[in-house]
């Protein structure tokens, strides 16, 4: 492993005013030989530790390459970012050299992913691949590193761990696949998780099971947790804010209560009168009506006036700004005040 | 829509088992996955019965051999008082054009080469007699506008849609035989939330204008609690709760149920500590060697030693108004707080 100098890498402790990650403005780019396909356009969210942010969007809203981008996984090219910045405890990712960005990558922000089957390699063991995490980047020995796999397997709550770490990934169940890939993420105590919808291959009892144990291990070290997802039943659970993507940009910004009480933005608005409840028994149905927008070929203006109830001639023009409703809310929206009040006929 | 007398489809005491073989040269059975054990139900003209439950519980499966593309191993699917389980030839045929299937996926249930006016008027091949050659393509063109598409676009080809439009090409080819049943299993697990309202609502609205009984199978508590009018719960083969949707929903009675309902996230926040929750431990069994007695005693925090003895069957318990499998069965709400 190269060494790097100590300046470039973000210190520990010492926030000041600077949250623990930052993205601000960042875009992000594909050029591909059908045109440029605009994934992420002016996305600005901030986490402070431990802190639960909720980044909800459909697919193609640009939720899961943001995330990439913050760990620095997407392919460049075809990516390409073109502006914005992702601050780490006041240090920006994007300027940094590779060395230095993969001393933070998995060490300082970890990230798990939907499908643990294909994250896994099916010809290692759990324990291997778990362990590995501590041969790489603490230079553990074999025995050592193995150990260390099933403290954390046991952490995360995998009965029989001493018995199971030599078990292949296709021995174990969806929940317990998740569970290892929970432990490979959490293994260098990072300070930052990013979990992309690391249950919607899941079963909800399992479910269950796979939130209660982010939140217990966020209780324990503290750490900020990003969860990306679809699922505004998830997100009410656990959340403590909540940004709202749609077209590459953030509608919506938000503390958990005030969302769903009181959207501002007609997208949040319809997903929420779109989703049938546990809890009643509802009448119909409000559907949004239309298809969410072709990245390579967006709308003008507000990416959702295609398909908003509230549209006027203003939003087809020009594309609204996300700009502050009160301390802690902000939406991107000409008429956030009619939604707001739900004037509408 | 109230339930007329005869039931359309009665299932009873169906079972579906998978051997298990070992050996490469001589086969010898050394089990089976009991995929569907035992299930019985009624449907009704233009009701929809709900089928929940986890990955691996038989609800697929249940839906293949309520289909005919499964033969049960034993019990009895009856279409209007006909046997469609051990019919074959010109009956399966006559059969089936009376209970269609809309599938999971949009993506992979089309055939790419095949332009969507011949996706939609395939069956009319099948079925000559629905529609003669002349009618197909005017009928074809009727149906897209049913399910909301443009009748103009009956050249084109699956690529040129999105998900929840190729979902309304599957509800559309499911729909030409005009039957009277239609068994979709998980039609909407594969769309965005903001598409999925706008094919539930498509699909109740079709229920209201053919008079359609559904068999709506998906592990989405919150959509069948939505669609339908009953609702059976299924683990590991078995159904273990049967009843209306209020039934189900607000006084379940299995602790399974119950397991499974408080375990659905609810798409509000206020109150969210106060949300009663029973974390289920662990993994259901394998379905190729259930416990004894109550299959669901493994997990079970009221299981005692007669569940291991004795299987409870699935009928009225006292205290309930609905049908449970439970030696212990007793309502509790654990969707609604306070």
């Amino acid at each position: 492993m190269k060494k790097t100098s100590p300046e470039v890498l973000p210190a520990e402790g010492g926030l000041g005013n600077e949250p623990l990650l930052a993205v601000d403005n960042l875009h992000v780019e594909f050029r591909t030989r059908a045109g440029v396909v605009h994934a992420v356009n002016g996305v600005t969210y901030s986490l402070n530790p431990g802190e639960t942010l909720a980044v909800l969007g459909e697919s193609g809203s640009g939720k899961s390459v943001t995330a990439q981008a913050i760990m620095g996984i997407l392919d460049m090219p075809p990516a390409v970012i073109p502006k914005g910045e992702i601050r780490f405890r006041g240090t920006d990712l994007l300027k940094l050299s590779e060395d230095a960005r993969s001393q933070v990558r998995g060490q300082r922000i970890a990230m798990v992913f939907q499908d643990a089957l294909s994250s896994l390699n099916p010809v290692f063991t759990v324990g291997w691949q778990i362990s590995e995490m501590f041969r790489v980047h603490r230079g553990m020995g074999k025995k050592e590193a193995l150990t260390k796999a099933v403290e954390l397997m046991d952490r995360v709550r995998i009965p029989a761990a001493r018995q199971r770490v030599n078990d292949y990934p296709h021995q174990f169940s969806g929940g317990m696949r998740q569970r290892i890939m929970i432990a490979m993420s959490i293994a260098l105590d990072p300070e930052v998780l990013i979990a992309d919808e690391p249950t919607t291959a899941l079963d909800v009892t399992v479910q269950a099971q796979i939130m209660e144990l982010l939140a217990e291990l966020q209780r324990e070290s503290n750490m900020g947790l990003i969860l990306i997802t679809h699922d505004l039943g998830v997100v009410a659970d656990v959340a403590d804010k909540i940004a709202v993507m749609y077209g590459g940009r953030i509608v919506e910004n938000a503390p958990v209560h005030d969302i769903y009480k009181t959207p501002a933005h007609p997208y949040t608005k319809g997903l929420l009168e779109s989703i049938p409840r546990v809890d009643q028994k509802g009448q119909d149905l409000y559907a949004i009506k239309g298809m969410p927008p072709n990245l390579l070929d967006m709308p003008t203006g507000c990416a959702f006036h295609p398909r908003c109830p509230y549209r006027q001639d203003i939003c087809v023009t020009e594309a609204p700004a996300l700009s502050g409703i009160s301390g802690t809310r902000s939406s991107a929206c000409h008429y956030w005040r009619e939604v707001l009040d739900g004037t509408h006929e | 829509m109230a339930p007329t007398s005869e039931p359309i489809l009665e299932v009873r005491d169906l079972v579906k088992h998978f051997p298990l073989t070992q050996g490469i040269v001589v086969k010898r059975q050394i089990g089976a996955i009991k995929a569907v054990d035992g299930v019985s139900f009624d449907l009704h003209r233009g009701e929809t019965l709900g089928i929940v439950g986890e990955s691996g519980c038989g609800k697929s499966t249940l839906a293949k051999v309520l289909m005919a593309l499964e033969r049960p191993t034993s019990g009895s699917v009856k279409i209007k008082g006909r046997e469609i389980a051990h019919a074959r030839g010109g009956e399966l045929k006559r059969m089936r054009r009376n209970i269609q299937m809309v599938m999971q996926d949009p993506y992979t249930s089309l055939n790419p080469r095949m332009t969507v006016g011949d996706i939609i008027g395939e069956p009319y091949d099948i079925h000559t007699e629905v529609a003669p050659r002349g009618d197909r393509r005017k009928k074809v063109q009727e149906l897209l506008e049913v399910v909301g598409l443009n009748p103009d676009h009956i050249n084109r080809y699956p690529h040129q849609f999105s998900g929840g439009q190729r979902q309304r090409i599957g509800i559309a080819r499911g729909l030409a035989l005009q039957p009277e049943i239609i068994v979709c299993d998980e039609p909407v697990s594969a769309l965005d939330v903001s598409i999925q309202a706008q094919v539930i609502n498509l699909l109740e609205r079709l229920q209201d204008e053919f008079n359609l009984a559904y068999i709506f199978i998906a592990h989405d508590l919150s959509v069948v609690r939505h669609i339908a009018d009953r609702v059976g719960v299924m683990y590991l083969g078995k159904l273990v709760e049967l009843g209306k949707d209020t039934e189900v929903y607000d006084k379940p009675a299995h602790p399974y149920t119950q397991a499974l309902l408080s375990a659905v996230p609810v798409p509000d926040p206020e109150g969210r500590e106060l949300r009663e929750r029973i974390i289920l431990q662990g993994d259901p069994p394998s379905p190729a060697n259930p416990p004894s007695g109550c299959r669901f005693r493994t997990r079970c925090w009221k299981a005692q030693e007669i569940c291991a003895e004795e299987e409870p069957l699935l009928q009225i318990r006292p205290g309930t108004a609905h049908e449970s499998a439970c030696h212990f069965a007793e309502t509790h709400d654990v969707v609604h707080i306070g």
